[in-house]
């Protein structure tokens, strides 16, 4: 058996700050959202995939939402894990061992930092390899910032070149009402802002958001039955890289350097071919390092590339046209959040954000610092 | 009596691991070396990662590295890090070839460059533990 896999319905939770949900009911507000969009109900969900909420992911949440089902996932990767279980569940109904397959996420990280649920910076532990780097507080933040660093110093990338980055995002939040932040900001407002991590200033780095998303996969034999237009999974590609810093050979080169790759080939079209991306943005040198692990330019050329305003909306390459992590919504993992967008502008119901005739779509995640990728490439035919 | 605030900078020291944090208490810094293929690899496994053989000696270091990239960190909320704001996070290739995880220390007054010359200094984590932290190791240029 071999069956084309269609992204059937997406749906976000009530995003942004603080509404008094919980990650759970967040995660199960986007699920109905979007399993009514789809025009299914619960009965219709034979396979489901969730990660970083329960003690036994996906169980917790599964049952949570009153599902019991007969094909799981929990990908733990991080970020990335989202396109990459997108990846799995397509591959599981292609092959016939479910027909509707749910993925939902939810986070309260806002929130819980604010009622002291966690702490700023994350505690990764101090056993196995984590031994190694316990001793040196190398934050999330620096570790982002260290590439960057290694990147500005092989290619002469620019601080301002990365600050464009985030001055698109914000640019494309502006055409979103849901997205958390909108006020339009300068190359300068990121420059003159506070030092998180040297030298990343506070803007150069994602948001902290309450959110929920979810998507759901159907088989092709679905798809006539479907209120919404559907968007095709074309190809789809994994990898992963490191987990300690001292283990990643080059600064410069994420996993999407092997993913996106896999994914182009598996779908029979290349960078060229695609009308808008929903690249995972936690810093400003995450997207700029992983379009050019993607192909869209070449290895080094990201600063110049992006810094004619082409990733913003109206631009060549519309990119994150929500407003991305860094301006409408980052939980803690972005994943699932830029397949949902991906399918609204491929569906053309994006209102002012919508990029004209979009076609095919470029989603790629990466998880932890550059540890793993799954980039999905989706079309309309 | 309270109980001391938990803290996030000590290793747990693994019987597979203890050479290594013996040694760094004592001054010296370890590698293991891969007896079947030649490479040295940090951090140290009881295999070899490039080609899983299982004769991997111990071996010191020169303690000599180049900078291959670094950030000062402004914020981490995690004790003690919260207290010693800003500080340094750092990768270092090491001389024998081995990348490491790392802080630079001693850096006042010093113009930091990707590529520079470090030498390895251990501090104290504890009154049991220490750790290799680098810094520039000027005017001894070994290049
Ligand atoms: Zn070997």
């Amino acid at each position: 058996m071999s069956r084309r896999v269609a992204l059937a319905g997406v749906g976000l939770a009530d995003n942004g700050k603080d509404h008094g949900q919980t990650p759970y009911g967040m995660l199960a507000q986007a699920s109905r959202r979007a399993v009514a969009e789809a025009g299914l109900t619960p009965a219709d969900i034979d396979g489901f995939g969730s990660t970083a909420l329960g003690t036994l992911a996906p169980i917790d949440v599964a049952e949570y939402m009153g599902l019991r089902p007969r094909w799981l996932d929990s990908t733990a990767v991080g970020g990335s894990s989202w396109e990459i279980m997108a990846a799995h569940a397509a591959d599981a109904i292609s092959q016939g061992r479910a027909d509707v397959i749910l993925l939902a996420y939810g986070s309260t990280a806002r929130s819980d930092l604010r009622n002291k649920l966690r702490t700023g910076s994350l505690d990764w532990g101090s056993r196995g390899p984590m031994q190694w780097e316990a001793p040196y507080g190398h934050s999330l933040m620096s570790k982002y910032a260290m590439a960057a660093r290694r990147h500005m110093f092989e290619y002469g990338t620019t601080l301002e070149q990365l600050a464009e980055i985030a001055v698109s995002a914000r640019f494309n939040a502006a055409e979103n009402p849901q997205a958390q932040e909108r006020t339009p900001i300068t190359i300068d407002d990121v420059l003159s802002g506070p030092m998180i991590a040297d030298p990343f200033q506070k803007l150069q780095c994602c948001l902290r958001s309450d959110g929920g998303a979810a998507v759901v996969l159907v088989a092709e034999d679905r798809v006539a039955d479907l209120p919404s237009k559907p968007v095709w999974v074309l190809g789809s590609g994994e990898s992963s890289s490191h987990v300690s810093m001292s283990q990643w050979e080059d600064f410069t080169v994420g996993p999407a350097s092997v993913s996106g790759p896999l994914a182009f080939q598996r779908a029979g079209l290349t960078p060229a071919d695609i009308d808008v991306c929903q690249i995972y943005d936690a810093f400003t040198s995450m997207l700029l390092i992983t379009l050019e692990d993607l192909g869209f330019c070449g290895k080094g050329e990201a600063g110049p590339f992006v810094a004619d305003g082409r990733l913003r909306l109206g631009g060549a390459l519309p990119t994150n046209t929500d407003g991305g992590g860094l301006s409408a919504c980052h939980p803690g993992q972005r994943g699932l959040f830029l397949l949902v967008e991906a399918v609204r502008q491929l569906r053309g119901e994006s209102g002012p954000r919508q990029v004209a005739g979009a076609e095919t779509a470029c989603v790629s995640g990466t998880g932890g610092w550059f540890c793993s990728s799954g980039t999905m490439i989706l079309g309309t035919r | 009596m309270t109980s001391p605030a938990k803290r996030f900078d000590l290793p747990t020291v693994e019987l597979e691991t203890k050479p290594y944090w013996d040694a760094a208490k004592e001054g010296r810094l370890l590698l293991r070396r891969c007896a079947s293929c030649g490479r040295a690899h940090a951090y140290p496994r009881p295999f070899c990662p490039h080609c899983w053989s299982e004769d991997v000696p111990w071996e010191q270091a020169s303690g000599r590295a180049r900078l291959y990239t670094y950030s000062t960190v402004f914020f981490n909320d995690l004790p003690p890090f919260n207290e010693r704001l800003p500080y340094i996070a750092a990768v270092v290739d090491l001389e024998e070839g081995p990348r490491m995880m790392t802080g630079l220390v001693e850096t006042e007054g010093v113009d930091l460059q990707l590529g520079m010359a470090l030498e390895a200094v251990f501090l104290p984590l504890d009154d049991t533990l220490a750790a290799p932290f680098f810094r520039p190791a000027l005017g001894k240029d070994t290049t």
